[in-house]
């Protein structure tokens, strides 16, 4: 971490724009600005040396490259705006360029359009109901927003009740909107969650890297009793098993796992086994 | 009009008559151009123009149409803009899993969520698979034959309807009618 530190007050000082291929996965600090590949060959040092023959000269060729959060454009270079680990990923098919962005952690929420997230409904009034998300406004919900409903048939949802939805207006703007329905239509397990359960809040990062592909600590968790989990990607957690014990100890787990190392894990685990 | 002008100027008497004469043409001459501009826009007073002056007055008001615009004065910046696209949402960047999660039986519809919406993540890119088919051929092929039985007894006559047996499963098959040939008297 030190030496990651230095790097970078050495390059703040020198007023350079680094390349976006040699930071990846450092700690990168707001105000960096970050060159892409096709920029850097020609901004290279003093363009002595050989210069590599390219078939197909101009930037055209590039493809359309994403900055995603944490980073914003600034003329063709991207500028860095929040703290953390610059990540990269390759592009899988025909979309090229590939996908920039900042690995950094917050407890605060800010609403994403097309994100699904669990909110807590606040009042009812008229068509609509208000439901809290975590962020600086209440996001609207229709109540025609469910499968299956109509003006006629309208959902059993009470003040109170917990939602699983996505938003389809998330910007800073305009109030937030979310919906309980995709765009076909189906539900596919958005709408009111069940009874019971607990409902608890983590930081986002720790959202993301339990919902990565190859989560141990989720395998884990499956192992040990039946039960049933909630991912709402504004921190928040539900979670449901048999006994009000076994819930709570789950929702302890999950909780710390966050600053456990593997080893101090698997110690706990082995013990929950036991008993 | 001029003739009552130059009447009431020739009237007036002393040194200013004659300017005021001057003035009254002149006057009527200048009134011909003072129209206003919306009036000139109108359709009966621009069937007289010519397409020269028509042309000149659609350049004119195109000319400021687009002064009104506002734009930047900055060349290089619109080059640049192109190939990098904002994105504020992780689910670009990172793969992410469902968020409904149920292990060991706790919630069977979730589990088969699961299992429906991670498969559809790295399914996504597979295309054009085979639609699977509700109904076997040879299903198909059953039904069809009892359906041409259904059908024909339909239309048949109420002599005919009497062929028509039930089978067991309710299908209905036409059995072969014998047909009833001469028989010849024995001596």
């Amino acid at each position: 971490m030190a030496e990651a530190l230095g790097v970078v007050a050495e390059s703040l000082a020198g007023d350079r724009a680094r390349a976006a291929r040699t930071v990846l996965d450092q700690v990168v600090l707001p105000g960096e600005e970050l060159l892409l590949p096709e920029q850097e060959d020609a901004e290279g040092p003093g363009g002595a040396g050989e210069r590599p023959l390219r078939l197909n000269a101009g930037t055209r060729s590039r493809g359309r490259v994403v900055c995603g959060p944490g980073l914003r454009r600034c003329g063709d270079r991207l500028l860095v705006t929040k703290c953390g680990r610059l990540r990269h990923k390759e592009p899988g098919g025909s979309s090229g360029g590939g996908v920039y962005w900042v690995d950094s952690q917050q407890k605060r929420y800010v609403p994403v359009k097309g994100d699904h997230v669990i909110g807590i409904v606040t009042a009812k009034s008229g068509d609509i109901f208000k439901v809290d998300v975590g962020g600086s406004e209440p996001a609207s919900l229709s109540y025609l927003a469910f499968e299956g409903a109509t003006k006629r048939n309208r959902p059993n949802v009470q003040v109170g009740d917990l939602i699983y939805g996505q938003f389809v207006v998330a910007n800073k703007d305009m109030e937030p909107e979310m919906v309980c329905i995709d765009s076909c239509g189906r539900a596919s397990g958005m709408g009111v969650i069940g009874q019971d359960g607990l409902l608890f809040k983590v930081t986002l990062g720790l959202i993301r890297k339990l919902l990565a592909p190859d989560c141990e600590i989720l395998q884990e968790v499956g192992k040990l009793y039946p039960l049933e989990i909630v991912f709402g990607m504004n921190g928040r957690i539900w979670v449901k098993a048999k006994t009000i014990q076994q819930t709570l100890i789950l929702a302890n787990i999950l909780e710390a796992c966050e600053h456990m190392t593997a080893d101090q894990r698997k110690q706990i685990f082995s013990r929950l086994a036991e008993s | 009009m001029t003739p009552r002008r130059t009447h009431y100027c020739a009237c007036a008497l002393g040194a200013g008559g004659e300017s005021r004469l001057r003035e009254g043409a002149n006057m009527a001459a200048e009134r011909k151009t003072k129209l206003s501009k919306n009036l000139l826009r109108m359709k009966f007073m621009q069937r007289g123009l010519d397409s020269e002056t028509k042309k000149q007055l659609e350049e004119e008001e195109k000319k400021i149409i687009s002064e009104e615009h506002w734009y930047l004065d900055l060349p290089e910046l619109k080059e640049k803009e192109c190939f990098i696209i904002e994105e504020q949402s992780f689910l670009l960047c990172e793969d992410l899993l469902y968020g409904r999660m149920s292990f060991r039986g706790f919630n069977p519809e979730v589990e088969k969520l699961m299992l429906q919406m991670n498969a559809k993540n790295k399914v996504e890119e597979v295309e054009g698979e085979a639609v699977e088919l509700d109904v076997s051929d040879e299903e198909m092929a059953r039904r069809y034959e009892t359906l041409v039985g259904t059908i024909g007894k339909k239309f048949a006559k109420k002599r005919d309807r009497a062929n028509y047996e039930e089978d067991e499963n309710g299908h209905i098959k036409p059995t072969v009618k014998v047909k009833k040939m001469f028989l010849k008297p024995q001596d």
